[in-house]
């Protein structure tokens, strides 16, 4: 920190002055985003509101997608009689859907979904880790 | 059906189950090796343990009987067990994981700060734990009498018996080993017989045909909305049904006990994708033996149809043949009671433990006890309930009698899970309400159910699959009743979610309940300039 110097030099020594004010400044930006989370300031409330509202947006569209996926099948069935019967590979059409097509199809959905929730979680990690 | 082969099939189920179990016993060492396997069990063989113990006689039986019955509708059931475990992964998989919790009620306590949402969790893990274990020992009691005659009291009383011991014994340590033999034993003891059929048909000249039943004038059984087997109100019931099982399954005490085994959140989301491929593989099977029943086996539709997966074997191989598979499936669906029960046995133990015995025996004894005997003594209270209720009730269908333990599950813990991991404004008065109102209304429908239900109507459909109005009104009571009690809201909301939902690899504050799988610091290697 500046001490006093020589009274020769004033003009120069009041830019100084200036100086260790900015680094005072700056230092809440110093600690890390966990400190911010840590210390439950607005930051860290803004941090932890943008990662859930993330994850909570990529959930609400799974459960959407299988809600409109598997709501419409039992109307289908419903307001379409024909396709109650209607024979696809040998087997009736609702058989085939409900018994067999079903399944990969979760199981992929699954494996989207966890691609995308790892890729915001470590998005999170890293942002909150810089600085 | 020969009984000898049958009961040699069960015998070897019930000796590698024990034998597995005392080997589990001789690595179980610590209580947390009792409650949670010590949370160290890897993705793969917990997603086989998860499947192992989550399909239970309403699977591996249930569900093949009701198809025999009531057609294309019942498909629904297998579709709703398994897109469960999709809406348990996007929901709270992770989160409840990093929750750090032993228990549903030690996660109500640490996000609600309430020992009273505790103490209603406590007793809702023992009711759904009882109504879901019911049908367990029912299913039990159905295999030993078709297979040798038995009265039904001597099954249910065997699997009542091997999972105490199992239980008291290892903990869930040894039956994380169990489950995941007992999963691809049910598999194969499913799926031998239907691809013997199929060999076996491809070689020979017969005069059905494999799918006759679902050709022809005859194949009306088989639409879905039929309204076969007499159920009222098709459409409600069907999108009732999968409000239930969709979102029952998060609220399962058994499911989630298992969840907390795993290392971490990223673990307990791998985990759930390959539960769900193995649960997708395994359903493909009940329906084919529904099918090959309408022909082979009319005379179940009639009665008895959650035999048909036992009898269908011996059926259509009279002979040496058909009893093998026979007894290889009657080991597999031995394999599902137990299985099944004993993941109940301890998730009902560890909330007794926990909230009923311990404080108890501490006081008695004044210390002077082995916590490890706690729980064994918890194990033993947990089944004596459902015995005795088995002992009360009279016949229920499997399949529905357990889609009600999911109802009263949709209705009361997945409000608490759901809105409490993604909604920071639920006061604590909310979550309490919530479990109330669900609760009594799921659990009234259920009980008139078991007890004698309407015959006709809108009645019937209302109570017989009552989650369609039971999981809404639970939901907007903890909606509104928080809104209402805005000063009710935990203080450490804020700190909650940070644990729930930051990643292990982030080091934060989580609060009190803080459990984190980072290494030592010493075991970092030293950073270079």
């Amino acid at each position: 920190m500046s001490t006093s110097q020589g009274p020769g030099e004033l003009r120069p020594r009041r830019v100084r002055i200036t100086s260790p004010r900015t680094s005072a400044a700056r230092r809440p930006t110093v600690p890390t985003g966990t400190r911010e989370i840590d210390e439950q300031t607005r930051l860290g409330e803004v941090y932890m509101n943008s990662l859930i509202q993330s994850q909570l947006r990529l959930t609400l569209a799974v459960i959407g997608v299988t809600v409109l996926v598997l709501g419409s099948l039992p109307l289908l069935f419903w307001l379409i009689p024909p396709t109650r019967t209607v024979a696809v590979l040998g087997l009736p059409l609702p058989w085939v859907l409900l018994g067999i097509a079903i399944y990969p199809v979760v199981y992929v959905a699954a494996r989207i979904y966890v691609r995308k929730a790892e890729r915001i979680e470590t998005e999170f990690t890293e942002f909150v880790g810089r600085q | 059906m020969s009984s000898a082969m049958s009961l040699t099939g069960i015998g070897l189920v019930i000796v590698a189950t024990i034998g597995i179990g005392l080997f589990g016993l001789r690595i179980s060492r610590t209580t947390s090796d009792f409650y949670v396997a010590s949370r160290a069990v890897s993705p793969r063989w917990n997603a086989s343990a998860i499947s192992g113990e989550y399909l239970s006689a309403a699977s591996f039986l249930g569900v093949a009987g009701l198809v025999l019955v009531n057609g294309a509708d019942m498909l629904w059931f297998s579709i709703g067990y398994t897109v469960g475990y999709l809406m348990l992964l996007v929901l709270v998989a992770a989160p409840l994981r990093r929750s750090g919790a032993y228990t549903l009620p030690d996660f109500a306590e640490t996000r609600f700060e309430s020992a009273v949402v505790r103490r209603i969790c406590s007793g809702l893990v023992v009711g759904i734990g009882t109504l879901y274990l019911l049908p367990q020992l029912h299913g039990a009691g159905l295999t030993v009498h078709t297979v040798t005659g038995a009265p039904p009291d001597v099954g249910a009383a065997v699997v009542a018996v091997i999972v105490v011991i199992n239980v008291a014994a290892g903990g869930m340590r040894s039956i994380t080993f169990v489950q995941a033999f007992q999963y691809w034993l049910k598999l194969t003891a499913l799926a031998a017989p239907i691809f013997i059929i199929l060999i076996a048909w491809r070689s020979g000249d017969h005069s059905i045909g494999l799918l006759q039943s679902l050709q022809g004038a005859a194949a009306e059984w088989a639409e879905p909305l039929s309204t076969a087997g007499g159920r009222d109100h098709p459409l409600y019931a069907t999108y009732s049904l999968l409000l239930a099982l969709c979102f029952g399954t998060m609220g399962l005490p058994h499911v989630l006990v298992r969840f907390y085994t795993n290392p971490d959140g990223r673990a307990a989301r791998r985990t759930t994708v390959v539960v769900l491929a193995l649960l997708g593989m395994f359903y493909l099977f009940p329906p084919m033996y529904a099918i090959l029943g309408r022909s082979f086996a009319p005379d179940l539709v009639a009665g008895g149809a959650d035999t048909v997966v036992l009898e269908l074997p011996s059926r259509i191989f009279p002979g040496t043949a058909g009893d093998l598979l026979g007894a290889l499936v009657a080991a597999g669906a031995f394999a599902a009671f137990l299985s099944t029960s004993s993941g109940l046995t301890v998730a009902i133990a560890g909330v007794i433990d926990q909230d009923l015995l311990r404080s108890r025996l501490h006081r008695l004894t004044g210390g002077d006890y082995l916590a490890v005997n706690s729980f064994r003594i918890a194990a033993l209270l947990a089944m004596t309930v459902p015995y005795l209720a088995f002992r009360v009730t009279g016949a229920l269908s499997l399949a529905d009698t357990v889609g009600l333990a999911f109802a009263v599950a949709a209705s009361t813990f997945c409000p608490l899970l759901v809105l409490g991991i993604w909604w920071r404004r639920m006061s604590t008065t909310g979550a309490a309400a919530g479990l109330i109102v669900g609760g009594i209304a799921a659990s009234a429908a259920a009980l008139v159910n078991v007890v004698g239900a309407p015959t006709a109507g809108w009645p019937r459909a209302l109570v017989g699959q009552p989650a369609a109005w039971t999981m809404p009104l639970a939901f907007l009571t903890v909606i509104v009743v928080s809104k209402l009690t805005p000063d009710k809201i935990p203080a450490g909301t804020a700190r909650s979610m940070v644990r729930l939902h930051t990643p292990e690899a982030v080091e934060v504050d989580r609060g009190p309940q803080a459990f984190t799988n980072l290494p030592p610091s010493d075991s970092t290697p030293p950073r270079r300039a």
